[in-house]
């Protein structure tokens, strides 16, 4: 090969080594929790319906305690009853993961509790990975299923 | 259970000990035995009514029987185009050079006859090919339609008689059939003898049901529903139909099994965020709690000396196994590897406990002592789960999903079994998609 080429190709490995390090995601464990607004939906206007959670965890993130705080204000204030879902991805075993959309739910309902809303008009409900938003088995999908919704209650 | 089966042990000529030919199935990578199972004959033909004759017992039981030993990988089934002696004859006088001939090592015959009473008669006999000499002979009795069962009950003579140990042909085993799209599936109980064959729905659909699992003395299920959207654990009454809620729980119950005596549940309760293992007596009612830990506990299953609990806790950071007394004292890890372990479901033989493992994102399946020693990974795959065990501890059961692609096309569920040797992996025939197997004990105990 001559000189003009070689560089070029090594041109090419380097730029291949940039791209395919962009492209994979490169989220620390603990850090996985989805921050899009597809899925998303909304409880009332400006108010989201829905938190997510990173891989195995229960715990909120600053921007899941922001929504949470506009859900709180937003129940107290129209006085309505919700019931909070628990959602897990399908990368874990069944009955582990609806204990684990369970602790989720719960998480959210002591957060909005801790905003004032009465435990009275809160019901918690775990789906497991029973009912994902997201059918496909990619980590998008995945981390968009790791959610908790809440919803008026019937 | 219908009323199926007279047993009746005729023992014809029971050569008793010391067969030239004989399975070890503790090795790994066994030559399947080479067997020939003769068709039958009808002994009495005119007895048999038009419909009893279009059922073709004379091949259809045999066949039964050819399923069940081709499947559990030990044997291997020769072609019936292959025989030289006609059924009759081999049955009264078999001619064991021409067994010989085609290579046979064993050789199954059997005699069917309607009796005085109506029923189903039905004669086998298994022979040594290479000693010419008769291992075992037995009738059985039924009603005309309960001849599958007739046909396991041999299978597992025959299974028992080669290697040793019990069968598990005269089982069955109950899942979850599934259908519809990933983000909406209608989830049903459904029931099906171990080949396949009987599979009938037992709930419409309307709700969500996971993780039915058989009493080991009785008709009755257990299982999880989403019935009027509140989670619980069910009992279900096979025969009758009826399902009734286990216990007053104000929350979520899960993940529930049996204990060996039948007498009680054992299974998971979510208050407040946090899952614990309770156990509820089914005739006194009395609940008690096993577990008491911040963790999520879940996947209880007891021992079949009814001494230990194994069950699934993530009290260290992560899921892992850990084995208690049966009062909740004694709680000890015993999974070591690296990875996520759920789904302990303890051996009926209590010296194997199998499990689902998650590492570096894949699933396996795979069995270890009950001290956590001795971990073998059995088959890996991109999601399967939940394995069960067949009645004699030697096979597994176990659910695997495909990969979706977008929209979820693509995904599909099934039941697959696999042999605790890591050998004969086979994927069951369901009429629909399929989850969370769990295989009962043998039908005849």
């Amino acid at each position: 090969m001559s000189l003009k080429n070689i560089k070029n190709l090594v041109l090419v490995v380097l730029l291949g080594f940039l791209i395919s390090a962009c492209a994979t995601s490169s989220r620390k464990p603990g850090q996985d929790y989805y921050t899009g607004s597809d899925t998303v939906k909304f409880l009332a206007s400006g108010v989201p319906d829905r938190v997510f959670f990173a891989t195995n965890r229960s715990s909120l993130h600053s921007g899941a305690k922001g929504t949470l705080n506009k859900q709180a204000a937003y129940i107290k204030s129209s006085g309505i009853s919700v019931v909070v879902e628990g959602h897990a991805d399908e990368r874990g075993t069944r009955e582990y993961n609806l204990a684990l959309g369970e602790r989720r739910a719960n998480a959210v309902k002591d957060y909005l509790m801790s905003q004032g809303v009465a435990s009275s008009k809160i019901t918690v409900i775990s789906y497991g990975k029973e009912r994902p938003v997201n059918p496909e088995s990619s980590r998008l999908a995945w981390s968009q299923n790791r959610r908790s919704v809440t919803v008026k209650s019937k | 259970m219908k009323k199926i089966l007279l047993f009746v042990l005729i023992c014809l000529f029971n050569t008793g000990l010391n067969a030239a030919v004989k399975i070890d199935i503790t090795r790994g990578n066994l030559e399947p035995l080479p067997a020939a199972i003769s068709d039958f004959y009808l002994d009495n033909p005119d007895k048999f009514s038009e419909k009893l004759k279009k059922l073709n017992l004379e091949t259809n039981l045999p066949k039964v029987i050819k399923n069940n030993l081709k499947r559990s990988g030990l044997f291997y089934i020769l072609d019936k185009k292959s025989h030289i002696q006609k059924p009759k004859l081999s049955h009264l006088k078999p001619r064991f050079e021409d067994w010989s001939l085609i290579k046979a090592q064993i050789m199954i015959s059997g005699k069917i006859k309607i009796d005085e009473k109506n029923r189903l008669r039905v004669e086998f006999r298994l022979w040594d090919v290479v000693s010419a000499k008769e291992i075992e002979g037995l009738a059985l009795f039924a009603t005309p339609k309960s001849w599958r069962r007739i046909g396991h009950i041999i299978s597992d003579k025959i299974y028992q008689r080669m290697t040793g140990e019990e069968g598990y042909f005269d089982t069955r085993i109950i899942y979850v059939a599934e259908s519809g799209p990933k983000d909406r599936r209608i989830k049903k109980l459904a029931i099906m003898d171990q080949d396949g064959a009987n599979n009938k729905f037992l709930t419409l659909g309307n709700e969500l049901v996971l993780t039915p699992r058989f009493n080991p003395t009785s008709q009755l299920v257990t299982y999880m529903s989403y019935f009027k959207n509140l989670p619980r654990v069910y009992l279900l009454n096979i025969e009758t139909g009826v399902q009734e809620i286990v216990g007053d729980f104000p929350g979520m119950t899960f993940a529930p099994r049996f204990s060996p005596d039948g007498k009680k549940v054992i299974m998971s309760f979510a208050k407040d965020g946090n899952s614990d293992i309770y156990t509820m007596n089914l005739k006194s009612r009395v609940v008690e709690q096993l577990t008491s830990h911040p963790s999520i506990d879940t996947s209880p299953s007891f021992s079949p000396d009814s001494r230990f609990v194994v069950f699934n806790s993530d009290r260290s950071g992560f899921q892992q196994l850990y084995v208690m007394r049966s009062d909740g004292r004694k709680v000890k890890r015993i999974s070591r590897g690296k990875g996520l372990y759920g789904t302990p479901v303890w051996s009926p033989r209590g010296d194997l406990i199998a499990f689902t493992k998650i590492y570096k994102g894949k699933f396996y399946i795979g069995v270890m002592r009950t001290d956590g020693s001795g971990e073998r990974l059995l088959t890996e795959n991109f999601y399967q789960e939940a394995p069960s065990w067949s009645p004699n501890g030697r096979v597994l059961i176990f659910y695997r999903e495909t990969a979706a692609r977008k929209k979820g096309v693509g995904a599909s569920s099934k039941l697959w079994s696999i042999d605790i040797t890591g050998y004969n992996e086979i994927k069951l025939k369901t009429p629909s998609d399929a989850s969370d197997p769990s295989w009962s004990s043998l039908l005849s105990k």
